[in-house]
């Protein structure tokens, strides 16, 4: 990953009458890393990016997106900046190939050339078939794919997603989240993803920044965030064996250095201080005649951190 | 989603550098191909069509008893402005369903593509905001422009052969600045719904205002100018005719408010060249004053206000809309 600067704010602040929807943001995206902006409903993640694109004025602050200003330059900006927002539109009446080409023509595409282009980005997001349907027949996860196509079709080099799996099934959010780190890790892109849902994030995001009501609270790596959180590294342990008994959860918890144990779904999971404990538990349950079918040892998770700064409450998945 | 008007803003896309982005002619090329192959503007379109071809046909066939009565002057022209028993005119179909035209085509041209949530999307691509409503509006006025020309070639040429009585040259020119006057009331209409479609979030309710504007200066305006004149100027007897005078003159300049009333005053100056003016005359006006026709150019002259008046309305309404749109924040 390079080092380059690629976007960068300086105490930026957006107010909308007597809401500060941005407060003092101070944000630095690097070349070729995927960024996750993190936070509850409101917390200005939108307002972010729309400053970021040109589409809204800030308050006070400087933004920089490859060296252009986006409220002087905002051409230059959408030249080398893809956006998709959240609630994405197309034109009904047009079929996902025609919108396709209509946004290429904006960006001054050769015919030919975004011809091309829209059939390899059509099949790219699974949309082959549907390609010379009209919009109007496309499902929410269709209209979502052709989204994706749709920011790639200028073939950016700075990608800004608003919530992107927002109404993709698991396996099209599986999908999506592939396509991302390949842009990312074989293509180069610099990619800026929204989003409130963590588990997706902590799988693909280099960094995050979490923002709280407008504040940047933390950014960084989420391993350093979680170690930021606690000095040891603390983990749990998920477990499934067999039986499945509330005699294992009282064996467990037996364990010295064991924190907590409770299930979770169909798993039994074990809050420990150390990941030798988790070794430790592993030992004793098969000793104790338990046959194991699954067990993993979690890192901290983006929700330990996100609950660490804004509480339960904020938490939504 | 709270959306507030934003008076800090400042105009967005006011940037440095201004060059052509190229977005004017993509936007134009899709809001007229888009517009063409609309059903809400076929449907009209082929209303006036048939309206317009209609009482057309009937003028054209009674203008024959007119002939022997009036001569065979500017007959061409009054094929257009006679009506045949029990059908209106031409003119008065074009002028009473234009407006509607103009009002379907841009009633949705931004809220559409707010409620779509295209929006956002199309301002993200590298094109200045300006090339968006000005492809709008001009592809709007382009729609028009070809309708208008298309439906007076084609009742024109129908003239030709009902009649077949060849136009004279003035007559031609008179019709083509018919023509004319009537696309800038058309875009009258569109741009004023192009700015409804702005003010307000939908489709439905920005229709409505555009349709109940139109009732408005149709209908009420006129109708209201000879009351409120009346209440100004009372008419107090047959002798007072200072009072008859003014009343009448307020009545007109009031109802002149409305563009309909402008674009009607102007339609009858230009294709029956037999009117001499638009006010009231005095029967001393009358001595003295040579029958028959006004020649063209005075004909324009005396309507040249009414012209006037039509691009500058037009033109203030799209100023207005264009000053909304590039301060109007995007929000998906
Ligand atoms: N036009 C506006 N007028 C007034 N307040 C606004 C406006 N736009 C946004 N806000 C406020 O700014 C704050 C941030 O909104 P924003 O849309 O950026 O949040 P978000 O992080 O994207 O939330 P979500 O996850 O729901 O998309 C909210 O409190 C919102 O109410
Ligand atoms: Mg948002």
């Amino acid at each position: 990953m390079g080092r380059n600067i690629v976007i960068e704010t300086h105490d930026l602040i957006r107010i909308y009458g007597s809401i500060t929807a941005v407060d003092k943001l101070n944000l630095t995206i690097y070349e070729g890393e995927i960024f996750g902006l993190l936070g509850p409903n409101g917390a200005g993640k939108t307002t972010t990016i729309l400053m970021l694109m040109g589409l809204t004025e800030p308050t006070s602050g400087s933004i920089s997106v490859m060296g252009y200003d986006p409220t002087r330059e905002p051409l230059q900006v959408k030249r080398v900046a893809g956006y998709m927002p959240d609630s994405i539109g197309f034109y009904d009446y047009m079929t996902g190939r025609e919108n396709l080409l209509y946004t290429a023509s904006l960006n001054q595409i050769p015919m030919k050339e975004a011809e091309r282009r829209a059939d390899e980005l059509l099949s790219r997001v699974g949309l082959k078939e549907a390609s010379d349907c009209k919009v109007r027949g496309y499902s929410r996860g269709m209209r979502q794919r052709l989204g994706v196509a749709d920011v790639l079709i200028k073939d950016p080099k700075i990608l800004i997603l608003d919530e992107p799996t927002l109404g993709i099934d698991p396996e099209g959010v599986k999908e999506l989240l592939e396509l991302i780190v390949k842009l990312s890790k074989e293509e180069g892109k610099t990619i800026l993803i929204s989003s409130h849902l963590l588990y997706q994030m902590q799988e693909i995001c280099d960094r995050v920044g979490i923002f709280v009501k407008g504040k940047l609270m933390v950014c960084g790596k989420i391993t350093d965030l979680a170690e930021n959180i606690s000095g040891e590294k603390e983990c749990a342990v998920e477990l499934i064996m067999k039986p499945f008994d509330v005699a294992a959860m009282e064996i467990i918890r037996s364990i010295d250095g064991v924190k907590d144990v409770y299930t979770q779904g169909a798993m039994l999971v074990a809050d420990v201080q150390s990941d030798e404990i988790a070794v430790k538990i592993n030992r004793e349950l098969i000793e104790r005649g338990y046959i194991i079918y699954h067990f993993r040892v979690r890192g901290y998770t983006l929700d330990d951190i996100y609950r660490q700064y804004f509480g339960e409450e904020g938490v939504t998945i | 989603m709270i959306k507030q008007k934003e008076v800090t803003v400042t105009s967005f896309d006011k940037g440095t550098k201004r060059g052509s982005s190229g977005g004017f002619y993509k936007v134009f090329i899709k809001e007229l191909s888009d517009q063409l192959s609309s059903i809400r503007f076929l449907i009209l379109f082929f209303l006036i069509l048939v309206t317009g071809v209609a009482s057309f046909y009937v003028a054209a066939s009674s203008i024959r008893d007119t002939v022997e009565e009036m001569g065979n002057e500017f007959v061409f022209l009054r094929l257009f402005t006679t009506s045949g028993g029990s059908l209106p005119p031409f003119t008065s179909f074009l002028s009473f369903l234009g407006p509607l035209v103009g009002l379907s085509i841009g009633f949705d041209a931004i809220n559409g593509e707010e409620n779509r949530g295209t929006i956002s999307r199309l301002l993200a691509q590298p094109i200045y905001r300006d090339d968006v409503i000005n492809g709008k509006f001009l592809a709007g006025l382009a729609v028009l422009g070809m309708m208008t020309f298309a439906l007076g070639g084609l009742v024109g040429g129908m003239g030709i052969l009902l009649t077949g009585l060849p136009p004279t040259g003035e007559e031609i020119l008179r019709l083509i600045i018919y023509l004319l006057i009537s696309v800038v009331y058309m875009a009258f209409w569109l741009g004023l719904s192009v700015l409804f479609s702005l003010l307000f979030k939908q489709a439905a309710t920005s229709a409505l205002a555009g349709i109940a504007v139109w009732l408005l200066f149709t209908i009420f305006v006129p109708l209201l100018s000879g009351p409120v004149a009346d209440l100004i100027y009372p008419i107090r007897g047959q002798d007072d005719i200072i009072g008859q005078l003014r009343n009448i003159t307020l009545q007109q300049n009031l109802s002149r408010i409305s563009p309909s009333t402008l674009y009607d005053e102007a339609v009858v100056a230009m294709l029956s060249p037999g009117v001499r003016t638009l006010g009231p005359i005095l029967l001393e006006q009358i001595y003295g004053a040579v029958p028959g026709p006004l020649p063209l150019g005075q004909s324009l002259l005396l309507i040249w206000p009414h012209i006037t008046g039509l691009v500058a309305g037009t033109l203030i309404i799209f100023g207005i809309t264009y000053t909304i749109f590039l301060r109007r924040e995007i929000r998906a």
